[in-house]
């Protein structure tokens, strides 16, 4: 993902004004487009700002259900986070489902990857197909997926829960890994690793003192993805998952019961730490460089 | 190969499992499915629900079309004057990522709701008149959609203009073209690439959406992954729902289709 790249250091070019000289900025560069794009990106927090107050809101006759009108402040739902039936279990089951599944499609996705740059289509048969594969299930539309992996289950018999969910989750998080990885991999230096065989380095050693350290950025923007793609999928864990519910598919069935406030608790404080990681991976970034 | 396996064995037996599903025909109260090399299935499923069809590609283009056109200025302008803060504004545009997407589709349910504040403000202060209302409209759904995708768009527009070579835009300035010429015959046409994956991008997944109708748009105009999704999960009529899960996967293959010939299948991986 673009933003995960430090800003690439082109030249004297970042900043500058894109008219040459002769150009003076513009009214719209300077006072249009910031003013919209400032706008679009109130645009963008407003939904967040809305989800942190109602998280805040009391409930309607002490049923424990987020109500639409503003009845009034209170912090019971942070102090009472973990009370809404189900939904820390099924918090903690997103978790565990995450992890695992970014832990094996790392490894596969990485390793999809290198065998897809290393190899020309003479010495890796299906080449073509494969990379066809990876790019229509980037592209195709979940419902498809889900419906299709269900269609699956229910052919073989397979009971629904949470090995269905991990399959499913690790299916549709390789396919990102892979390209992710594959986007840094091109330009990899192989006379590095020649070099290190050349020294009487193992195959083994070599993989993981030279090659794992050089391809650890693209490897950890690979797991990052994965992990916020599995975390946050509803769709086809809607139709795989069975009684087993994942976070998303507990609070998409509670729409139709009444939302438990404590939703929007876990919405904020997971805002709140996903963006304080965010904004201090920025900071270390622009240290670095 | 083990992530090839994996691939294939979840992703394409299944794809090919529905074809065959599809021609089944299934007894829902059992769940048994017998094969009836039944090719009506198809053409009678898409006539019946002609309609959702219909609703969920205009609802899918407009939301596309909200997104391209909220987006491009922002992309543009982080392409071009982001300056140091450009990663900053990166993340300012996948803000929303940052919240379940489930939640998120919520939120808009309490922004839109005649009882929430946000209405009841704008009522307050005569902006709206009293008995206008937007959820459970068509309207809503789109809001919805375009807000929740709206990173998938901004993103590869982003990519495609920052690419753009500064130095044509200077030869285009130094052979005297106007601010607005340079824009129309340097920079748009420059950006089609960015503005066909941000299409591709955003239309498939909000053409196959059914969380926002769901959450969004009450019983108003039903999208068809509401239909794909009702028939699995609530009728388990398999062999109606795999049929038109198959339509659904064949209008998308044409839009990657169609991508993959004009810009190649491994462009996508720098819009990402």
């Amino acid at each position: 993902m673009s933003v995960t790249t430090p800003a690439a250091p082109a030249a004297g070019r970042l900043g500058e004004p894109a008219a040459p000289a002769t150009k003076r900025p513009h009214h719209w560069g300077r006072i249009v487009l910031p003013a919209y794009s400032w706008l679009v990106i109130a645009y963008l927090v407003f939904p967040i700002a809305v989800m942190f107050v109602y998280s805040f809101n009391k409930s309607v006759g002490g049923v424990p259900q987020v109500s639409f009108s503003w009845n009034g402040f209170t912090t019971l739902w942070y102090q009472t986070w973990n009370q809404a039936p189900g939904l820390t279990s099924a918090f903690w089951l997103s978790i565990r489902l995450a992890l695992i599944a970014t832990a094996i499609s790392t490894v596969l996705g990485t390793l999809l990857a290198m065998a897809l740059v290393r190899y020309r289509p003479r010495q890796f048969h299906g080449k073509g197909v494969i990379e066809q594969i990876l790019f229509v299930n980037i592209a195709a539309p979940e419902i498809v997926m889900g419906a299709s992996l269900l269609g699956l289950f229910v052919t073989f018999n397979i009971g629904r829960g949470f090995l269905t969910l991990v399959l499913a989750h690790v299916m549709f998080c390789i396919a990102y890994v892979a390209v992710t990885v594959r986007a840094r991999l091109t330009g990899f230096d192989r006379s590095l690793e020649e070099a290190a065989y050349d020294l009487g380095a193992g195959p083994f050693t070599t993989f993981r003192r030279v090659t794992l350290p050089m391809i650890m950025p693209g490897v950890l923007a690979g797991a990052l993805m994965a992990f916020a793609l599995s975390i946050d999928d509803f769709v086809t864990s809607n139709f795989v998952s069975g009684t087993s519910s994942p976070f998303p598919v507990l609070i998409y069935a509670s729409t139709r019961v009444g939302i438990p406030p404590q939703v929007f608790v876990f919405g904020s404080v997971i805002f709140a730490v996903g963006i304080a990681l965010a904004l201090s991976s920025l900071a270390i970034g622009r240290k670095r460089t | 190969m083990p992530s090839v396996v994996w691939l294939v064995l979840l992703f394409v037996v299944p794809l090919v499992i529905m074809l065959s599903l599809s021609l089944k025909t299934c007894n829902p109260a059992s769940g048994a499915c017998t094969m009836t090399w039944n090719w009506g299935e198809l053409p009678h499923q898409v006539n019946l629900y002609r309609t959702e069809f219909f609703t969920s590609l205009e609802y899918g283009a407009a939301a596309t079309i909200v997104d391209l056109v909220l987006s491009f200025p922002i992309a543009y302008w982080i392409a071009f004057y982001g300056g140091r803060k450009k990663n900053f504004f990166l993340m300012m545009l996948l803000v929303p990522f940052f919240v379940s997407f489930v939640i998120r589709t919520l939120v808009w349910e309490f922004i839109l709701s005649p009882s929430g504040f946000f209405l009841t403000f704008l009522h307050h202060i005569h902006l709206v008149s009293a008995n206008f209302h937007v959820l459970g409209t068509g309207s809503a759904v789109i809001a919805g959609l375009a807000y929740n995708y709206l990173p998938f768009t901004a993103l590869p527009l982003y990519v495609a203009i920052e690419r753009i070579d500064r130095r044509v835009l200077e030869a285009a300035y130094d052979l005297y073209a106007s601010r607005r010429e340079a824009f129309m015959k340097v920079i748009l046409p420059l950006s089609v690439p960015g503005i066909f994956a941000a299409f591709l991008l955003t239309f498939i997944p909000a053409f196959g959406d059914y969380v926002n109708q769901q959450i969004l748009g009450g019983t108003s105009s039903t999208m068809i992954g509401t239909v794909i999704q009702n028939t699995f999960l609530v009728t388990g009529d398999y062999a109606a729902g795999s049929a038109l899960s198959v339509v659904v996967l064949v209008i998308s293959l044409v839009g990657i289709w169609l991508y993959s010939r004009v810009l190649g299948s491994r462009s996508i991986e720098e819009y990402l």
